[in-house]
């Protein structure tokens, strides 16, 4: 599969793998199908979790059909699926011998990292394997999202070191990129103080706690409704 | 529902019994001493006749008596440890009917599986009857009306059989020639994409996830009728349709796959009574496999609710069941739901999620080693790792062996990985408890002083706070983030002067008043000793 598909193409081959879907989840006969499916999204930057399950389903119930390289395919796609827990979901379908493979516990070890925010060593490791990572295009992209949207739940302020060790940019490319969000994603820079600058990341629920609507106290509307009628 | 234990022996994965009668595979070795599977006795006789003559009159009322009670009382009576006598010998008082008498060896085989040991031979009979009773529904046309009670045991029974089927296929290494080659020949029992396919028919040839759809506008009624047909249509496709969706949720459990296994179950409301929560296994068996599910996706939240509304309804409704064949599985799973229950709690310690009874259920059986699971040591996860293999389901390889030599036993490969990546995931949040320890002390810190109390560095401390962060927002079924956080917090990185970074946080939790009151308290008195910091933001927000 290559990049000279038509895009026309490449949604063709989506659509008829979601209607076999649809129509059998449980068809062994969709494994070549399901395979250049992947393949069509590495290529096509999409991805489809319940496909990409299907398929490991299949290789779960017929070993000897797996091909490791569409598995591992499969584990990338999910990493940079994050912070769905895709990886995992995936894991839990992948034989542990298959696992001890050693691209599988390189990958292992990557989501380790992005798992427990250490993303300086996550970017040291992704260097070490750029043969796995990348074979699919708009990886880092991806995981420099997941790495913002960490920072965004737990930052009000981030100095521009900590970000730049996240996203694994720096210097006038990191520039670009602050710039970039400033004129899209509403951040905003400040002049730090001694240390450099800081950014200021959108207010959301997660890192301004009073924007919470606090669900958990109040009484939801469908209950209140149920004694409606008797009031009436 | 039988009366067996169909999560026996958790954490080793033995059916003990299962290996006992290795030695032959064609005849059953105790079964049939003394049994004559011609011999029927009158009780029986009469049995089968007013159990035919009730489903053809259609009344579920004697039906559900007889299946219920009657069942029971000839079993314990007369067949505690022979099987029913054999379809052909009753066939002819029921005018040889078709689908009574698989009806029948449905029960059969299923009183088999409780109360004996099933040889290769009959569970690959089993396996043949289930298909042609599926058939005739899926194809024929059936007009019974059965009890629903009866109808979640076909499908319980049928994911049952082939959990203990994959398990036992799993255990080749004293398997006898004759077993091996009747392994080989009947290939097709018990394949994991007949089962799977059986179940979806199911689904989709009963329509019930448009009859589903159709209630919420009012156009059709299911659940306000239980499922039944008040005019004269049958309810057995529906209803098998319906229970299908709790199977294939068990079934995908039983692989690993949490995520399709939850949306096999989406058609179904599950904050709402419905069908499902007609009958108590039933019930029982969509909570615990979505509670399950749900743990296995770091969705502790919605686990925890689930699991303490299904134990505080079991915990209030369990004496009505005490006479029921289904009693021992109620507590048995009861007991598995609180050490998930337990689990859950440790590693998202919502307790305010749960009432009053629950809670001091759980502290009374599970207390002391909750308190250790807070240490993360290798006591620690040597505890989860036991409750976790106490209350997991009992996972399946569903491919068939390798029949070249050496014949080796892979029956608990699947539980080992599950188990495995489990833990994996607790080691990533142990050092989170830690956190959460200081966040309900303090409204505000520096980074510094916070990583100082932890013994870490700074930079080491800012990965543990995104751990935290990441680890306690789930992304949902329809890529929302929700949060799982107990306490939360932010990070203001505001650099002034001397000044270092400022950590502000704000104490989510809703707890008691009184509580309450304490944090406020000891937050006042941080504010205090912070003071040096007049520009910073410090909110107290105990809503």
């Amino acid at each position: 599969m290559g990049r000279e598909v038509p895009q026309q193409q490449q949604q063709q081959v989506a659509l008829a793998v979601e209607q076999l879907l649809a129509v059998n989840p449980y068809n062994p006969d969709m494994l070549s199908d399901l395979e250049n499916y992947v393949n069509e999204q590495v290529s096509s930057q999409t991805y489809n979790l319940d496909a990409n399950l299907c398929l490991l389903r299949i290789y779960q119930f017929e070993p000897d059909r797996m091909s490791t390289q569409i598995v591992a395919r499969i584990l990338v796609k999910a990493l940079m699926a994050m912070p769905s827990p895709d990886f995992g979901l995936c894991l839990f379908l992948i034989p542990e011998r298959v696992q001890m493979e050693e691209q599988f516990k390189t990958l292992i070890v990557l989501s380790h990292y992005l798992e427990t925010g250490r993303f300086s060593q996550f970017w040291d490791e992704a260097s070490k394997n750029r043969h796995i990572v990348e074979a699919v295009p708009g990886f880092e992209q991806a995981i420099q999202a997941y790495a913002i949207h960490v920072l965004s739940l737990t930052y009000q302020r981030v100095p521009r070191s900590v970000l730049a060790e996240a996203i694994n940019i720096e210097g006038l490319s990191l520039d670009k990129f602050l710039e970039h969000h400033v004129a899209n994603s509403g951040w905003i820079l400040e002049k730090g103080h001694g240390r450099g600058q800081l950014i200021v990341l959108p207010r959301n629920e997660f890192n301004h706690p009073e924007l919470k609507k606090s669900t958990d106290d109040g009484i939801p509307l469908e209950h209140v409704a149920r004694i409606f009628p008797i009031l009436g | 529902m039988a009366a067996y234990d169909y999560e026996d022996a958790p954490g080793t994965y033995d059916e003990t019994s299962a290996t006992q009668r290795q030695a032959s595979s064609g005849a059953p070795p105790s079964q049939d001493l003394g049994y004559d599977p011609n011999f029927v006795p009158d009780s029986v006789k009469s049995f089968v006749v007013h159990l035919y003559r009730h489903i053809r009159e259609k009344n579920v009322y004697e039906i559900h008596q007889m299946y219920e009670t009657s069942f029971q009382t000839l079993s314990d009576r007369l067949f505690k440890d022979t099987p029913w006598p054999s379809v052909d010998a009753v066939a002819h008082y029921v005018d040889n009917d078709h689908v009574f008498c698989l009806l029948y060896r449905e029960m059969w085989f299923r009183h088999l599986y409780a109360r004996l040991s099933p040889t290769l031979k009959q569970r690959i009979d089993s396996w043949d009857n289930y298909c042609s009773l599926f058939q005739v529904v899926l194809h024929g046309v059936v007009n019974m009306q059965l009890p629903n009670q009866w109808l979640w045991d076909m499908v319980d029974e049928f994911v049952y059989q082939f959990q203990s089927f994959c398990q036992y296929r799993a255990k080749m290494k004293n398997k006898t020639e004759q077993e091996i080659a009747l392994l080989r020949q009947f290939d097709q029992a018990w394949n994991v994409y007949g089962v799977l396919n059986f179940l979806q028919a199911l689904v989709e040839k009963s329509m019930i996830i448009q009859i589903l759809e159709h209630e919420k506008e009012g156009l059709e009624q299911f659940t306000a009728t239980d499922g039944y047909d008040y005019n004269g249509g049958s309810n057995v496709l529906k209803v098998l349709g319906y229970f299908s969706m709790v199977g294939l949720l068990r079934v995908h459990c039983l692989l690993g796959d949490y995520h399709t296994g939850l949306k096999c179950l989406q058609p179904i409301d599950i904050t709402q009574q419905g069908v499902y929560t007609t009958v108590i296994g039933s019930h029982i068996s969509t909570i615990y496999h979505y509670g399950f599910a749900n743990l296995m996706l770091r969705r502790y939240v919605e686990a925890i609710r689930e699991f303490n509304k299904i134990l505080l309804y079991i915990y209030k409704t369990k004496q009505y069941h005490q006479k029921s064949p289904q009693y021992e599985q109620i507590l048995k799973k009861n007991e598995q739901m609180y050490a998930l229950l337990a689990i859950s709690l440790s590693l998202c310690p919502q307790v305010k999620l749960v009432e009053e009874t629950v809670n001091s259920q759980l502290r009374e059986k599970y207390g002391e080693k909750m308190i250790r699971m807070q240490r993360y040591d290798d006591e620690a996860f040597a505890i989860y790792d036991e409750l976790f293999s106490y209350a997991c389901p009992k996972f399946i390889t569903p491919s068939p062996p390798s029949f070249e030599e050496p014949l080796v036993n892979y029956n608990q490969d699947a539980y080992r990985l599950q188990l495995k990546l489990f833990l994996y995931e607790v080691k990533q949040q142990q050092l989170l408890s830690g956190i959460r320890t200081f966040l309900k002390v303090y409204s505000s810190i520096s980074l510094a002083k916070l990583a100082s109390y932890m013994e870490v560095d700074e930079s080491k401390l800012r990965t543990i706070l995104l751990t935290y962060k990441h680890k306690t927002h789930a992304v949902d079924t329809d890529g929302k983030i929700i949060s799982n956080a107990d306490v939360d917090f932010y990070i203001d990185d505001v650099r002034f002067l001397l000044l270092s970074s400022i950590l502000l946080m704000e104490n989510l939790c809703k707890v008691t008043k009184f509580q309450g009151r304490i944090c406020r308290k000891s937050s006042k008195f941080d504010l205090m000793s912070e003071t040096r910091t007049p520009w910073a933001l410090v909110s107290f927000d105990f809503s």
